[in-house]
C-alpha cells in the first residue's frame, strides 16, 4: 500500500521571508492564501507551535452566520459569508458548507425585542433575516419543546436561511493545500518565542527552530495573542479563557438546522456523519489549559435537554475545549499595532470560524497595502482608547 | 471543578463563586487621558503562567478576596 499524496509540502525555514505568519490555524491559513491569490505575495511563512490548524480551528462548532447588530460587524460578517458561498468552488474541496438556516432563540421579552431589532438592523445591511413566532419555530424545527410551561420557553426566534456548517478540518485543509500550491512555506513544529525590534520596527521572529527575518509579522494565533504581544512589549485588552463543547454518539437525521440560545448558552447543530454538536458558554477564569469544568457542560446539557427532550437518551462521546481570545466589546481586533511592521488579528473570541475567509482577506489586504482594509478599520486596537467600541454583546454574546 | 479557599468559609466548589478577573486594578486619580482611562478599563494582563486575581464568594459569605492561580495547571495558591 502507498500513502496517498500529502496535500502540502513540509519545508525547513528559509533564513527570511517577506511576511511571517505566526500561528497556522483557520485564519493564518487563510490570510497565507488570500495574500498569495489576491496581493501576488507568496514570500511568506506561517509558523505553526504544533500542527496546523490543530487549535480553536479543530475545536469549534463551525457555526457559520452574518447576523451580526452592528453596521461594522455585518458588513465584515456578511463578506465573509459571501466568501464561503463560492469558497467549495474556488479551493476545489469539499467544505461540507450547508446553508441549513441557524435559528437565535428569545426565551424573554428582553430577547425577542433584541430579536426584532437585530432582524431589521440586518435587513437594512443586505443580510438576510427573519423573525419567526414560536408556531413557526416549531414548524422550522419540529424538536425543539415550545410548550409554554418550559424553564426557559420558546417566544420566537430570529432565522437566518443563508448560515449554517462547514467541516472545519476540510477548510483547513483547502486552505492549507492552495497557500502550499502558490508557493508558501507552511512550517509546523516552529514556535515563535520572541521579535527582534529595531528602531521600533519587527525585523524577524525568533523561533524554537531558529531566527527567522521578516518584512512584516502578522500575529494569527488566537489564544494565545496576548503571549506573543507582551513579549513585543504590547498590552492588549484581551483575556484567554477555556470554550467547551461536546459530540454525541451517532445518531439517525434528527436535526436538519442550528439551534442557537444566549440565554441558556447552548447551541446545537447535528454534523453530516450523524453525531450532534453543542457548544458551552465560556469558563469564567482566565486559562491556557484547554479544559474547563464539568458543570459548564452539566449547565449546558441541561439547557440542551429542556429545549430538545427527544435527546435525553443520547450518550456524551466526549467533551474538549479550546482557549479563546475574548475582547472587552466581542468584536474583534485587527491592523497595525504600536511595533512597525507587527500586525495583529485577534479577539475573535467565541465566534471567529465564521470570519475564516473574510477575516483572512482583510488581513491580507491590510499587510499588503500597510493600511487597514476598509471593513477592518472600525476594528483598530485604538478604538478602546476613543471609545468606539463595536458591541456585539448581544448578537455574539457566549454564541457563535 | 476548582476547589477555592475561602478566607472565611474554607475550600468550596468553583461555582459558590464568580470570578472578578486580574487582581490590583486600582482607579486611577490625578489628570485623566483617554489613554489612561483606556488603560484602566480595558487593558488587562493575561499571563500563561501565575496570575493574580479576585473571586467573590457570592453564593456563600459574599467576600472578595484575591488568590494566584496557575492559568495552565489551574493550582491556587496564597498570593505572594
Ligand atoms: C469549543 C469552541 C467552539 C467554537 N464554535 C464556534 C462556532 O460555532 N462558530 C464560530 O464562528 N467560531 C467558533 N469558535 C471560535 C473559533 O474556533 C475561533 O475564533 C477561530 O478558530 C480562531 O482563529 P484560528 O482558527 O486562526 O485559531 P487557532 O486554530 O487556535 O489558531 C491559532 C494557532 O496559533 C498557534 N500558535 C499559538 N502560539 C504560537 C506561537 N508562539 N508560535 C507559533 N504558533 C503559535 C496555535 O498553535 C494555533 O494553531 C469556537 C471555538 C471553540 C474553542
Ligand atoms: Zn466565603
Amino acid at each position: 500500500m502507498t500513502h496517498p499524496d500529502f496535500l502540502w509540502r513540509n519545508p525547513d525555514p528559509k533564513p527570511a521571508y517577506d511576511v511571517v505568519i505566526v500561528g497556522g490555524g483557520g485564519h493564518g491559513l487563510a490570510t497565507a492564501y488570500y495574500l498569495a491569490k489576491n496581493h501576488g505575495l507568496t514570500n511568506v511563512a506561517v509558523l505553526e507551535r504544533g500542527w496546523l490548524a490543530g487549535g480553536n480551528m479543530a475545536r469549534n462548532t463551525t457555526i457559520i452566520r452574518s447576523n451580526y447588530l452592528w453596521d461594522e460587524s455585518a458588513a465584515i460578517y456578511e463578506h465573509s459569508l459571501k466568501l464561503w458561498e463560492g469558497l467549495s468552488d474556488e479551493l476545489d474541496y469539499d467544505l461540507q458548507f450547508s446553508q441549513r438556516g441557524v435559528l437565535n432563540l428569545a426565551h424573554n421579552l428582553g430577547d425577542v425585542r433584541e430579536g426584532r431589532r437585530r432582524v431589521n438592523a440586518n435587513r437594512l445591511n443586505g443580510v438576510d433575516a427573519e423573525w419567526l413566532d414560536a408556531d413557526e419555530v416549531k414548524k422550522f424545527c419540529p424538536i425543539i419543546n415550545v410548550s409554554d410551561r418550559a424553564r426557559y420557553p420558546v417566544m420566537g426566534a430570529t432565522l437566518q436561511r443563508r448560515g449554517g456548517i462547514a467541516k472545519h478540518d476540510h477548510v483547513a485543509w483547502a486552505l492549507a493545500r492552495q497557500a502550499d500550491a502558490y508557493g508558501v512555506d507552511l512550517i509546523q513544529g516552529c514556535e515563535v518565542t520572541g521579535f527582534e525590534i529595531t528602531g521600533g520596527r519587527v525585523t524577524a521572529v525568533e523561533t524554537s527552530r531558529g531566527r527567522i527575518a521578516a518584512g512584516k509579522v502578522a500575529l494569527a494565533a488566537a489564544g494565545h495573542t496576548s503571549v506573543l504581544a507582551e513579549r513585543a512589549g504590547i498590552r492588549l485588552p484581551l483575556q484567554s479563557h477555556p470554550l467547551q463543547a461536546l459530540v454525541s454518539e451517532l445518531l439517525e437525521p434528527v436535526l436538519d438546522c442550528v439551534v442557537m440560545s444566549n440565554a441558556v448558552h447552548v447551541y446545537v447543530s447535528q454534523a453530516h456523519k450523524g453525531e450532534l454538536v453543542m457548544g458551552a458558554g465560556i469558563d469564567a477564569y482566565n486559562s491556557y489549559g484547554q479544559r474547563g469544568g464539568v458543570h459548564v457542560i452539566e449547565a449546558q446539557m441541561a439547557a440542551a435537554l429542556e429545549l430538545f427532550p427527544i435527546f435525553s437518551r443520547a450518550r456524551v462521546l466526549r467533551t474538549w475545549a479550546g482557549i479563546v481570545d475574548v475582547s472587552p466589546d466581542a468584536s474583534p481586533i485587527i491592523g497595525p499595532t504600536p511595533v512597525d511592521g507587527l500586525y495583529i488579528n485577534a479577539g475573535w473570541g467565541t465566534g471567529g470560524f465564521k470570519a475564516t475567509p473574510g477575516s483572512g482577506w482583510v488581513y491580507a489586504h491590510t499587510l499588503a497595502h500597510e493600511r487597514p482594509h476598509p471593513l477592518a478599520e472600525p476594528f483598530a486596537l485604538d478604538r478602546f482608547t476613543t471609545g468606539a467600541l463595536i458591541d456585539e454583546h448581544g448578537a455574539a454574546a457566549v454564541a457563535h | 471543578m476548582l476547589l477555592i479557599d475561602c478566607p472565611s468559609c474554607g475550600p468550596r466548589d468553583e461555582n459558590e463563586f464568580h470570578y472578578g478577573g486580574q487582581a490590583g486594578i486600582a482607579c486611577p486619580t490625578g489628570d485623566m487621558t483617554d489613554e489612561r482611562w483606556a488603560e484602566y478599563v480595558f487593558m488587562r494582563d493575561n499571563p500563561k503562567g501565575w496570575f493574580h486575581e479576585r473571586w467573590f464568594h457570592v453564593h456563600g459569605c459574599r467576600t472578595w478576596f484575591t488568590v494566584e492561580r496557575h492559568t495552565v495547571t489551574h493550582e491556587i495558591r496564597k498570593p505572594r
